[in-house]
């Protein structure tokens, strides 16, 4: 996509550029190369040797029991925040489209979360099923539940699911209300005089019409489930208990600020590099396409 | 939208209301613990309404920080992250809208190839580079420094995409009228696109207010100095370790305060926030 | 006020060719309307001379001076878009007042510009306007009012008329005439509307494909078209174009589907394969010069279109007179000898 009129100016171009390039080239390109230099070298915490190993530190993730368990986890936790995240969203804005009183009161209120840090909804779940003191948490030992983020991994994995999409509600909701009121009405008007029921008509017009948003959003949700989430692991359970809620973003962050191991963090940077790459490129890929139908 | 049946309205606002009562239920019981003395937090279940130790806490907190100085007084953590947020807001839509004003306006060698160093960029955030740029900040010794927390958080693809987006629906017509009328690049860029780019401004400005303000990982590992923490980093370090008491009335109020003014930024320019999400994506 | 000249101007994008050595010498003052089909090359040539796209090969010339090197800006030419082009956020004020702004002209000499060029054009209590506040006309006008106070050497118009509606249309024809007669700039014209070529044009250059057809005055493209493309584009309906051979005698004019006795012979062009012309208003119901079918009637309040099919040829007839055929029968036609125009099916051009 390039414009037909243009200036032919030699110079400015590069001039114009030059900010957004120095500081990409010294911020981005750099480190990112380092981190592939780094990740195959060996370096002691004294940082007094260093050794080239090759892909030794790659070998040495993949076989390590923590590192593939905590590749499952962050699978299992990256499906489970899209998931929260994106079905009550659709269901929000399916409903928020079909009201036309309030409806920007609706919209305001349902989009704050947005601008709450990741971290900081973290700790907001984190008070509220705080065992000694949280209201929820209150309510669920009243029902019989030995509920205890800080002893038991499963009751952490899921505050920290919980947290981290309950703030991705919002967002997914902009976009799907968005997708929702591009649909033409005349395309729903046909099917009602077709016949079709309210059901109908979700599933067989408005679902499909959908699927470029829906598609966007998986991508979207999936990244910030692998990437962004990093402070309400942080914030609310540091990795733990034992390492139950320590998912992959955190582990590069863990293994590399406090275990030392600047070969295995980089390695471990690398391959996320490597999925982030693959994600961008099937939604770029995914998304061109749409725009041709 | 044509509804079935008018008693079947309530259906949705219903569910709406249930979203909203989701949403805003943490930050309901946020506020309300934010007013509540240690005690009444203390002795589940807490009170369902507020209390009265809204002024004090809020006070205590904004003043004096919390007790055993762990964190510094939250106004001058608001400060920090309102002057990064800022920062990092005009800096990226600064380098940006030059960057995707080259990019689009201009033919030159290397053109497309400095577009997609840029766009690759979306690929590599901070977390898939940390110990690296760590490593970089640090041999500019830039590490403890305001220029470390906000300079390498400049360059935004995210930006520079949605302004060429925008560049590209700029009709020929104009160009061609303006160098008629005798303007160069630069004239052009003052007196016609930027004007037009206003919307667009706009709604990178909450974008990137909002990022620029919940920075949490790069505070982390860049500032060590007290002095520089965000208000982000300082609510997470309020909460102490099993051992030491959370003062939770504090960190209460100090997460009231840390979720007020991106909230009202977003809802106070939500028109063109909205559409501005929308289009950065697409 | 200059004259403008183009000498030799080819101009060809990559592989394709899509202005093929253009001559033509345009007089101080003169109005002159480049006609053509889309895709012709007219607006590329427009934008030639305006700075906005360079000529592949020749030379055009402004008031005397080889502009080929010259930037747009310097060529002291100003253009009316067909998008109108008005900067949206700027007043119809400091739209038409921007060019001079620019060119550093002091601030009350701007103001008397701009005031002078709003009478002209009745702008004047649109003045502190936006453009997204005016209709299409007016908008148009603010376009030719920026151009007005240039004060340039030439006008270069690249169809302004086409977004308008057809009531519009006439209106804003009717202004850029008057506009001409006061003011007497030199003026290009690019339109693929005959209507406005043969209305506004004190000479029309007819393009097809990168390539002039004929340049002359209305009055000359019309009556003495030079190719059947020119024949068969002027004109409202078209002129009839007919396929055949003429008899060795050249008394018939034999086509597929009938022939045609011609009222006066022709002799010299006998024996040769042919494209008679004759425009819709010069044909004459009744006569038996040929027979055609007739396949449908367009009414039209004042006129009558008579769509007729002479073997696998179609042809017009445009009469005033009220007779209503019926689809299908048969209609005799005849002709004055002097209307008949001959082309060469080869060459496309004219026979005299």
């Amino acid at each position: 996509m390039d414009r037909k009129v243009y200036f032919n100016n030699k110079a400015l171009p590069y001039l114009l550029l030059a900010p957004q390039l120095a500081v990409t080239a010294v911020f981005f390109f750099w480190p990112a190369g380092q981190a592939l230099f780094m990740s195959v070298l060996q370096q002691d915490p004294f940082g007094a040797r260093v050794v080239f190993v090759g892909l030794e530190n790659f070998a040495a993730l993949i076989a390590e029991p923590d590192y593939l368990a905590a590749m499952w986890r962050t699978a299992w936790f990256s499906l489970a925040v899209t998931l929260l995240a994106m079905v009550p969203a659709l269901l929000l804005a399916v409903m928020a489209d079909r009201v036309a009183r309030w409806a920007t009161f609706y919209k305001t209120t349902l989009i704050v979360p947005y601008a709450i840090a990741p971290a900081v909804a973290g700790v907001l779940w984190l008070f509220m099923f705080n065992p000694a003191i949280g209201s929820v948490a209150w309510v669920m030992k009243s029902l019989g539940v030995d509920w205890n983020p800080t002893l038991n991994g499963t009751h952490a994995m899921w505050l920290v699911i919980l947290a981290s999409a309950w703030k991705q509600i919002a967002y997914n909701f902009l976009f799907f209300l968005a997708g929702l009121q591009s649909i033409p009405r005349s395309l729903l008007e046909a099917a009602s005089i077709d016949g079709a029921s309210e059901a109908r008509k979700f599933w067989t017009v408005v679902f499909p019409l959908l699927s470029p948003t829906t598609f966007f959003l998986l991508v979207v949700n999936l990244v910030y489930a692998f990437f962004d989430t990093f402070g309400v692991v942080h914030a609310v359970t540091g990795g733990g208990p034992a390492k139950a809620t320590e998912i992959l973003v955190y582990k590069v962050y863990y293994d590399g600020v406090h275990a030392l191991d600047l070969g295995s963090s980089s390695a471990q940077s690398v391959i996320l590099m490597a999925i982030v790459i693959g994600l961008t490129f099937v939604q770029f890929r995914f998304i061109e396409r749409k725009v041709h139908y | 939208m044509l509804r079935s049946a008018a008693r079947q309205d309530w259906l949705p606002h219903a569910i709406v209301w249930l979203g909203i009562a989701v949403t805003a239920f943490p930050l309901y019981l946020a506020f309300v613990a934010s007013t509540l003395t240690p005690q009444e937090i203390a002795q589940a279940p807490m009170p369902v309404l507020p209390g009265s130790q809204g002024p004090a806490n809020y006070g205590a907190a904004l003043f004096e920080g919390t007790t055993m100085r762990l964190s510094p007084p939250v106004i001058s953590m608001m400060w920090n992250s309102l002057l990064m947020a800022l920062v990092i807001t005009f800096g990226k839509i600064a380098v940006s809208i030059v960057s995707a004003y080259a990019v689009v306006f201009f033919r030159f060698p290397g053109r497309m190839f400095f577009f997609w160093c840029i766009f690759i960029t979306l690929m590599l955030p901070v977390e898939v580079r940390i110990m690296p740029t760590y490593e970089v900040v640090s041999d500019l010794k830039l590490i403890n420094t305001f220029a470390g927390l906000t300079v390498p958080l400049i360059a935004s693809a995210t930006a520079t995409l949605l302004f060429r987006q925008f560049f590209l629906t700029i009709p020929d017509e104009y160009v061609e009228a303006a160098k008629i009328d005798g303007a160069g690049p630069l004239r052009f860029f003052r007196d016609v696109v930027l004007p037009l780019s206003r919307t667009n401004i706009a709604a990178l400005f909450v974008i990137l207010f909002i990022y620029g303000w919940n920075q949490y990982l790069w505070p982390l590992l860049m500032a060590t100095d007290k002095n520089l923490d965000t208000i982000v980093i300082g609510i997470k370090k309020m909460i102490g370790t099993g051992d030491a008491l959370t003062e939770w009335h504090l960190v209460m109020a100090t997460t009231v305060l840390a979720v007020l003014p991106p909230a009202l930024v977003v809802i106070l320019m939500q028109r063109w926030f909205v559409k501005g999400l929308v289009e950065t994506e697409k | 006020m200059a004259k403008v000249e183009f000498r030799g101007v080819t101009k060809s994008f990559g592989e394709v060719k899509v202005i093929h050595g253009i001559d033509c010498a345009i007089d101080d003052g003169e109005f002159i309307v480049i006609l053509g089909p889309s895709g012709c090359g007219k607006s590329t040539l427009l934008r030639i001379v305006a700075g906005l796209e360079r000529a592949t090969a020749g030379q055009v010339w402004i008031g005397g001076a080889c502009v080929n090197d010259v930037d747009a800006k310097d060529r002291n030419i100003a253009m009316v878009f067909q998008n109108y082009a008005l900067y949206p956020h700027m007043s119809v004020y400091d739209n038409m007042a921007y060019g001079l702004k620019i060119r550093g002209m002091a601030k009350a000499d701007i103001e008397r510009r701009v005031q002078e060029a709003a009478k002209m054009l009745e702008l004047t209590p649109l003045l502190s306007r936006k453009p997204k506040q005016l209709s299409g006309g007016q908008r148009q006008r603010v376009a030719m009012g920026r151009a007005v106070v240039r004060e340039p050497a030439a006008f270069l118009f690249d169809e302004p008329l086409s977004n308008l509606d057809a009531k519009l249309r006439v209106q804003t024809r009717l202004e850029i005439q008057k506009l001409h007669r006061r003011l007497k700039t030199t003026s290009l014209f690019v339109t693929h509307d005959q209507v406005e070529a043969m209305t506004l044009a004190q000479r029309i250059i007819v393009m097809n494909a990168g390539r002039v057809e004929q340049i002359g005055t209305p009055a000359a493209v019309y009556h003495r078209p030079q190719t059947t493309f020119v024949a068969g584009f002027i004109g409202a309906p078209p002129m009839n174009l007919l396929a055949g051979e003429l008899s060795g005698d050249g008394s018939r004019f034999v086509t597929p589907g009938g022939s045609i006795a011609l009222p006066i012979a022709q002799p010299a062009l006998g024996g040769r394969r042919l494209i008679l012309g004759i425009r819709p208003e010069l044909l004459r119901a009744g006569g038996s010069a040929l027979t055609a079918t007739v396949e449908m009637v367009e009414s039209l309040g004042a006129d009558q279109h008579i769509h007729l099919r002479l073997g696998g040829q179609e042809l017009i007839l445009r009469t005033a007179e009220a007779t209503q055929p019926e689809p299908g029968s048969a209609l005799g036609l005849s002709f004055a000898p002097e209307s008949v125009h001959w082309f060469d099916p080869q060459s496309t051009q004219r026979i005299d």
